[in-house]
């Protein structure tokens, strides 16, 4: 693959003491799209914090357009969104100044209005108001998700973002990603439910987990 | 936006959080006052004793209540996924401490500085003594938030956190406590708080660069 942008070279992944998963390569050109698929603890959380380099690989490397991320890290930063597990929601804060509050602190001109838009774009303009702690599980997800939406960015890696998700939110969610392909982005998505990708790779993780070797076992 | 403006917006953001919660200041600054008032109880109400050791009293209660609100520094944006945000932000992980640490400083210690001379009155210290008491906390409660940080830093995902803070931190601590009082000491004997204010003050200068490095390190080892 000669376009690729963001590929994997014999990545591997330890965590405690557990090798989680050994040898993995991918490549994603722009427009590109991602599905990690794999059963709990194969590694599918862990390999998007490495690749948002809030963890190191144990061997191995990341690399955007041939160079290795860790060359430059806050580059790198700024080209992605990451949606994890959780939804770092403030209970005393309205869902209008948390996301004008994450807008600012990415460096985004017109926090405020980029916000606002976010919020209407994402259906949650009636929330605009509304403190944190009012908000349900569903809910909270989608003001997450929101953030993708303040400005442009490569690439979105997302945790298992139907979590908590109504039919609607996840059509809503769905024509986003669509659109963020159709602009040159890119999407690594982690899910348990089905999530409509259209033309993405899949990534089998559990056919990247080291087996381990037990002399005593008769084959 | 410049860097400058991210940093303001958290702090910002932090203040908001803490006006609304409300709490942690009030907590901070109530221990202080009921740590100071527990003495004349204990020591009994002979009023040169009392003026004798009032500097001390009120150094070693400002250091504990700020310790004992540095545990949630981190913790709550830690716990609900906030701080692995802050740490994908363009704003380095080293001026998050910065702001957080800021923010926090001006919601517990600044409470301190107006209750101090309350409670110098209530152990009968020499009015000479006031001036050279707030500007000590004005210099030294800042150093203690940040010197504090990196233990808060350290112990994130600790299981009894608090106490490890508290051993972790305490020792270092000492310098900035020996120089406080020994300003306000020196004041009232009539020489000059001027070398120790300006230990303070050496003390606070190089810990402003330096904790904040040491605990966004910290930081990154706990969001790994």
């Amino acid at each position: 693959m000669d376009d690729a942008l963001f590929t994997a070279s014999n990545l591997s992944c330890l965590r405690g003491e557990r090798l989680v998963f050994a040898k993995l390569n991918f490549a994603l050109a722009a427009g590109d799209a991602l599905l990690l698929v794999g059963p709990n603890g194969s590694g599918k959380s862990s390999l998007l914090r490495l690749m948002a380099l809030l963890l190191r690989p144990f061997c191995g490397g990341l690399y955007w357009q041939g160079e290795l991320l860790t060359e430059d890290p806050d580059a790198h930063r700024s080209r992605l969104r990451y949606i994890g597990h959780l939804d770092g929601i403030k209970p005393v804060l309205t869902c209008h100044e948390a996301l004008t509050f994450w807008a600012a602190l990415d460096g985004t001109p017109g926090p405020a209005t980029r916000a606002a838009t976010a919020l209407s774009r994402a259906g949650l303009a009636p929330l605009t108001d509304v403190p944190g702690r009012y908000l349900s599980a569903g809910q909270k997800r989608r003001l997450n998700l929101a953030r993708l939406l303040l400005a442009p960015a490569r690439l979105w890696l997302l945790d298992e973002p139907t979590n908590g998700l109504d039919a609607t939110a996840t059509q809503r969610l769905e024509a986003a990603l669509a659109d963020h392909r159709d602009r040159g982005g890119m999407v690594v998505a982690s899910t348990h439910t089905p999530l409509a990708l259209p033309g993405a790779q899949t990534l089998h993780l559990d056919d990247f987990t080291p087996q381990i070797h037990d002399p005593g076992a008769v084959s | 936006m410049t860097l400058g403006s991210r940093f303001w917006h958290l702090i910002h953001r932090d203040l908001r959080l803490a006006m609304r919660q409300g709490s942690d200041a009030a907590v901070a600054v109530m221990f202080f006052v009921l740590c100071v008032v527990l003495f004349p109880f204990g020591i009994g109400p002979e009023a040169n004793i009392l003026a004798r050791i009032a500097a001390g009293i009120i150094w070693v209660a400002a250091l504990l209540a700020s310790l004992l609100s540095l545990e949630r520094l981190f913790q709550s944006d830690y716990e609900d996924g906030s701080l692995e945000l802050m740490a994908l932000s363009g704003l380095p992980l080293e001026l998050v401490v910065l702001a957080k640490t800021a923010a926090h400083w001006v919601v517990t210690g600044v409470p301190l500085l107006v209750a101090a001379p309350v409670l110098a009155v209530l152990l009968n210290m020499e009015h000479s003594g006031f001036g050279t008491l707030v500007l000590t906390l004005a210099l030294g409660t800042p150093a203690l938030s940040l010197i504090g940080g990196i233990g808060a830093a350290l112990t994130l995902g600790a299981r009894r956190g608090g106490v490890l803070v508290s051993l972790l931190i305490l020792p270092l601590y000492i310098p900035v406590l020996i120089f406080g009082a020994g300003a306000i000491d020196a004041a009232l004997t009539g020489l000059s708080p001027r070398p120790h204010l300006l230990i303070l003050t050496a003390l606070l200068v190089a810990t402003l660069p330096l904790a904040p490095i040491a605990s966004a390190a910290a930081l990154r080892q706990a969001l790994e």
